[in-house]
């Protein structure tokens, strides 16, 4: 189920959230709507916790993390690790990378299995990306973008790349992941997908612009839905074309 | 982090997106939307006006073109549509690919223009768009047809004058100024009392007539101007000038009589002169001896003189006998002026054709139309013995030496001319009235003197007339002597019959 919401009028819902298969960090905002809209979705099943990251609203660009475990940017405050260690169940792993590339969440995706990363990455980021989070890493471009991070969603069902990714670099990516892959764009054409949506396996959040044929897409290319688009559609215009005929 | 991309990149599939509107599969493009969707989503033509005034001046059929010229243009021209181009403001945020006017009925005061633009939206996709700009056409009156019709237009104004019996020279002037096309600049021309008033917008164009007056008619001018209004902080001056033109008041076939001194300052020529010739020079002959000689205008106005016979006074006479006089006959002096070789002088014995076969007694004068005349034709003189000169030049002549008669021209029968005539002149029209009567015997005898005078004609366009037969038959014609214009010498006239327009 995909839902739409806003964070203080802002499409890019990405930035200021974090959604993996076993948390949610939303940011702190001036209005609680947001928080609402994840903690109606999803408290049943994971925390979702209130942060920020080195005083940050932008958490979602500068955190990265799946099931396994989370990798903060350097430049989080004790007081903020000490917050999230409390919020989220022990067995997630959690860590501070002394890190260039500190926006971890622009240069690398990943979902639980394996990670994209930037590919300047340092060799010791990669090690701990590969420890902390139990994935396999690659260096990789998206449509020639180095922010692997910024133009590419994953989840263990499928992915969402930068519009302009070529067929071939999409069947590249693709048996690297082993997911399918969809180029697609978020919020009514913007390519910044990472930016414009967060994704876990059962749920998705995008912006409040992002269009039916968008969600459609991403319904379909992350497995949202028990019941497949395509037999909707067959049901239903069967039934629809009865009916206006 | 610089990658090589560039080269890769022509190699690679494209690969096709869904628009995020409608989802159909595309291309990706900047804004990740088809074409269509673009569209309905933004509008890149919103800055430009879909409507706009045209001014239009109705007296001189002129557009407005902002800030203050006024310029002719046809409707669906390449001058108007760039005048509408010019009314969009917000064009240059867009690239403007094509302009056409869509057709609009002619008097529907409405003009439309069909615009093809190129532009740029969001982030770098290119947008075309078509739409229709509709003008609106409103009348405002321009400056110049404001000013004409508050009768405030002309700065400067000539007025022609002759104190002359007949208008010939006025129907001559009006063929010059129509040949050389001098009355381009006029605003308005209308008739004086013995004459007509040329009216002009700039001085310029009025010293430009006077020339041309001077150049083709013996005439002085004199120059004057009135302040109409003038600011003097800026040091303008607003008047309005006139040249007073008079034109020497003499015509052809006139006898003169010329002051003493005048005389003997032509070549020793008698005083007694038949004018001749008039261009901007005089032509004088003295029909006893065929002495010729040349005034100027500067000249006349030195040693004024009147005409003493008008042709209204010819009278008819018919040839008796003609006698040539032989060269070794005729009398010369040293500083005499010279005679003319292609008129020969001879004695001539005439009866007045009133008193033909009543009168038997023949009178004896001398004339310069020998090689024309014959015994049995008939010529028109003046009858000085019994006219009543006044003129002192006139009286201080020896009666003795005055002829009785001076023949002028031969004479053909007019009255069945004027139907046989094939040929017509332009005339100048103006939008009250044409300035010079056409229906008077003046205009009929200067249509005569134009047919009898090859030299007159020279200066002159003769138009074919259509409306009248040609005459098949040399015998149609009722005197195959009489003075003709030949067909070589006539234009054709523009005729324009548009018969489509014409149901």
């Amino acid at each position: 189920m995909a839902l739409r919401v806003q964070f203080e009028n802002n499409n890019e819902i990405g930035v200021f959230a974090k959604l993996t298969n076993a948390y949610c960090l939303v940011s702190i905002g001036g209005s609680e709507n947001f928080y609402s809209t994840f903690e109606g979705e999803l408290s049943e099943t994971i925390p979702v916790v209130h942060t920020s990251l080195a005083g940050c609203r932008i958490i979602g660009r500068l955190c990265v993390g799946n099931k396994n475990g989370l990798i903060l940017p350097n430049s989080t405050t004790d007081n903020e690790l000490q917050h999230l260690r409390n919020a989220l169940p022990e067995k997630i792993k959690i860590q501070r990378v002394e890190e260039r590339l500190s926006a971890l969440g622009n240069v690398i995706a990943c979902n639980d299995y394996v990670a994209l990363i930037h590919p300047d990455l340092d060799r010791e980021t990669e090690e701990i990306i590969t420890d902390v989070l139990q994935v396999e890493a690659f260096r990789q471009t998206i449509a020639s973008n180095v922010l692997v991070g910024s133009y590419c969603v994953l989840n263990n069902q499928g992915g969402l790349v930068h519009p302009n990714t070529s067929i071939v670099d999409q069947e590249e990516l693709s048996s690297l992941l082993q997911v399918p892959l969809v180029a697609g764009t978020i919020n009514r054409g913007s390519d910044v997908v990472s930016a414009g949506m967060v994704v876990n396996d059962w749920s998705a959040f995008c912006g409040m612009d992002t269009t039916s044929t968008e969600l459609t897409v991403i319904e379909s290319v992350f497995r949202l839905n028990e019941s497949v688009p395509s037999s909707i559609a067959t049901n239903m215009r069967a039934s629809l074309i009865e009916s206006m005929s | 982090m610089e990658y090589m991309v560039e080269e890769e990149k022509p190699q690679q599939l494209k690969n096709k997106i869904l628009c995020c509107e409608c989802g159909t599969a595309i291309d990706p493009n900047p804004a990740n939307m088809c074409a269509a969707c673009l569209r309905s989503h933004v509008d890149i033509t919103q800055d430009i006006p879909k409507q706009a005034t045209l001014y239009f001046c109705r007296g001189c059929e002129r557009y407005l073109q902002p800030p203050g010229e006024w310029i002719h243009c046809t409707l669906e021209s390449r001058e108007l549509l760039s005048l509408c181009l010019k009314k969009l403001k917000s064009l240059n945020r867009v690239k403007l690919i094509d302009a056409a006017f869509v057709w609009t009925e002619p008097h529907s005061k409405r003009i439309k223009v069909k615009l093809t633009v190129h532009g740029e939206v969001m982030g770098g996709a290119i947008l075309e768009q078509v739409f229709i700009v509709d003008y609106t056409v409103n009348h405002q009156m321009c400056d110049t047809c404001h000013r004409s019709e508050a009768q405030d237009y002309w700065r400067a104004s000539v007025q022609v004058r002759q104190k002359s019996e007949n208008k010939k020279t006025f129907y001559y002037l009006e063929q010059l100024i129509l040949k050389h096309k001098a009355h381009e600049n006029t605003l308005g021309i209308k008739p004086a009392h013995e004459g007509i008033d040329f009216f002009f917008a700039t001085e310029g164009h009025a010293k430009k007539m006077v020339d041309f007056l001077t150049a083709v008619l013996p005439c002085r001018y004199q120059h004057s101007k009135k302040l109409i209004s003038h600011d003097i902080n800026s040091n303008i001056y607003n008047y309005k000038f006139t040249y007073s033109v008079e034109i020497v008041p003499l015509s052809k076939d006139s006898v003169v009589c010329l002051p003493k001194k005048l005389a003997q300052q032509l070549g020793g020529i008698s005083p007694l002169c038949l004018v001749f010739r008039v261009t901007s020079t005089i032509y004088l002959i003295d029909p006893c001896t065929a002495q010729m000689a040349e005034l100027s205008s500067t000249n006349f106005w030195r040693y004024p003189f009147n005409s003493i016979c008008n042709p209204k006074q010819l009278v008819e006479y018919i040839v008796m006998d003609i006698e040539c006089i032989m060269y070794k006959d005729k009398k010369s002096f040293p500083g005499q002026g010279s005679i003319s070789t292609r008129h020969v002088t001879a004695d001539i014995w005439l009866v007045k054709a009133s008193e033909l076969g009543v009168n038997d007694n023949t009178i004896h004068t001398r004339t310069h139309l020998g090689h024309l005349l014959k015994p049995g034709d008939s010529v028109l003189g003046y009858n000085l013995e019994d006219s009543n000169v006044n003129d002192i030049n006139f009286d201080k002549l020896d009666r003795n030496n005055v002829p009785d008669i001076i023949l002028v021209k031969k004479h053909y029968d007019r009255s069945s001319r004027k139907k046989q005539r094939i040929w017509k002149l332009k005339h100048m029209t103006t939008e009250q009235e044409t300035p010079f009567n056409t229906d008077t015997k003046d205009y009929n005898e200067f249509l005569d003197d134009l047919e009898e005078d090859p030299t007159l004609r020279q200066n002159v366009n003769i138009f074919k007339d259509m409306s009248k037969q040609m005459p098949v038959d040399a015998y149609d014609t009722i005197d195959p002597d009489a003075p003709h214009i030949t067909l070589d010498e006539m234009l054709d006239d523009l005729v324009i019959d548009d018969v489509e327009m014409a149901e």
